[in-house]
């Protein structure tokens, strides 16, 4: 049997953008509907172990959701939609059709992954992987742990693991160090951001921080042992339980890919008030582009000012939307991966996870749709999701289609309409 | 929290329950959640539900994302396929 939910604006996506979104048009009265693929509510930068709060910022936010009539529901994940816009889903119970006036787009980012000898082995993970699977429950005490990454995360990350008594023995961030200063400088214009830094770079303390390093191959046997760490001059090894390693995130456009809205660089093109070239279609948030929680809170809160028909709202929500996006400019330019970390890739080291596509099984004259036929590239379980943005960075294949189901699902899931 | 007695590869392990199946594999130092299709043992790159480097059988499903699971009580996992 497919479920049928029906809305005025459906939101896809609780993470802080779809929340603003939902808050700001739930007190005005509308008929929302929240769907997210997660168990709870907060994304990923606002995910909280279950039986402890959430963060300080994201409390005022969820007491504001909770207080309106906004319906939200997890564990649901969108994997197809029709010509007319209706969303299909996957419940664990079966099937669900999702209808809704408009549909608001919130569906976030996730973390850029460069291949690297090595990077297969388990405890190899993302910088943000690491802080979502502590988040979930697992506890890395006494784990030894090299950061090697790039971002802002980086230094939040590193606190996290320290506090759950894991060893951090280095924070090598990728970018060089012309490049952080010039970032921190920047930061003066964000404010709040610098003190931000300032006290996780503190609390961390015992590790240490350096710019212009970062991995060229890990070691191990059935999992990571040793991460092999360069400055461009100087190699050396250091032993390690976790070693993470990723460099900034990648907008998730494949649902607004497959509705048809206008993506430009891997990131949805929307007008001023978030709509895309879709009639009915908005996106908010890090699905428009990299730029942190509070774009995302902003950009979502101009989508509802501007449904709810709330015109004289919207003038100091785009102010603070133009002080962020400058943010995200910064961002981009300061901690962008340095050219080296291509010329990591051996030709035995895979570059395709799911399919174990090797680097000396491709042809860097090819384009994305020869590798994915001769190779099977981009073809297994996670659809290109972390292939794709490397192959784009290594041979700049850019990726221009999308096929649902967007993520594996059931048969029943596509038979039972 | 409550804890609830899951079943990993055969052996009971009590665990809070809400905390994800991945984060109760990693507690139970399992490493390898998949097998590759060329051997390689695998685990998560990215514990939010990208990847599908998790993969693992929950209850007799096979291929489920042990990142986006909560346990419950009486779960049964099994890893390496």
């Amino acid at each position: 049997m497919t479920e049928t939910l029906e809305a005025g604006t459906v939101i896809v996506g609780a993470g802080p953008a779809g929340i603003a979104a939902a808050c700001g048009l739930g007190e005005a009265g509308e008929d929302v509907l929240i769907v997210d693929e997660g168990p709870r509510s907060g994304g990923q930068i606002w995910r909280h172990r279950p039986g402890s709060g959430p963060p300080k910022a994201a409390q005022a936010w969820l007491a504001r959701l909770s207080a309106t009539q906004v319906r939200v529901r997890h564990n649901l994940t969108v994997v197809d939609a029709r010509p007319d816009g209706t969303l299909l889903g996957e419940s664990e119970a079966g099937p669900v059709e999702i209808r809704g006036s408009r549909v608001i787009l919130a569906t976030g980012a996730r973390e850029l992954f460069l291949p690297f000898p090595g990077w297969t082995l388990p405890g190899v993970i993302g910088v943000g992987a690491a802080q979502a699977l502590v988040k979930s429950g697992a506890e890395l005490r006494n784990l030894e742990v090299v950061l090697a990454g790039s971002g802002p995360l980086l230094l939040p990350v590193a606190s996290l693991l320290a506090s759950q008594g894991a060893r951090v023995g280095l924070i090598g961030e990728q970018a060089p160090l012309g490049e952080v200063l010039g970032f921190g400088a920047g930061l003066w214009r964000a404010p709040g951001k610098i003190l931000e830094a300032m006290r996780y770079r503190s609390r961390s303390l015992g590790a240490r921080y350096q710019t212009g390093v970062w991995a060229v191959a890990a070691h191990g046997d059935d999992r990571v042992r040793e991460v092999v760490l360069t400055d461009g001059r100087r190699t050396w090894t250091r032993r390690c339980d976790l070693l993470c390693c990723s460099y900034g995130l990648v907008p998730n456009v494949e649902l607004a890919r497959w509705l048809g809205c206008e993506i430009d660089n891997g990131r949805v093109v929307t007008d001023e008030v978030q709509q895309t070239n879709q009639a009915g279609f908005f996106c908010v948030g890090e699905t428009t582009g990299i730029g942190g929680a509070e774009l995302s809170l902003v950009e979502g809160e101009i989508a509802a000012a501007h449904i709810s028909g709330l015109a004289e709202a919207l003038p100091p929500l785009e102010k603070r939307r133009a002080l962020w996006r400058r943010f995200s400019k910064s961002l981009e330019k300061a901690f962008r991966p340095r050219r080296e970390l291509a010329e990591r890739v051996q030709p035995e080291t895979t570059i395709c996870r799911c399919e174990d596509v090797t680097c000396e099984n491709l042809d860097p004259e090819w384009c994305i749709r020869q590798a994915k036929l001769y190779t099977r590239l981009g073809m297994g379980p996670c659809q290109g999701r972390v292939c794709g943005p490397a192959v784009h960075y290594l041979y700049g294949w850019a990726s221009d289609s999308v096929r649902p189901p967007l993520k594996p699902c059931r048969l029943a899931t596509l038979s039972e309409r | 929290m409550p804890v609830v007695t899951i079943c990993i590869n055969g052996t009971d392990r009590e665990v809070e329950e809400g905390i994800s199946v991945a984060a109760a594999l990693v507690n139970a130092d399992v490493w390898q959640f998949r097998t590759a299709v060329g051997g390689e043992p695998r685990a998560p790159i990215c514990a939010m539900g990208i990847c599908f480097e998790c993969r693992v059988t929950i209850d007799g499903r096979p291929h489920r994302r042990s990142c986006m699971e909560s346990c419950r009580q009486g779960m049964e996992v099994v890893t390496g396929d």
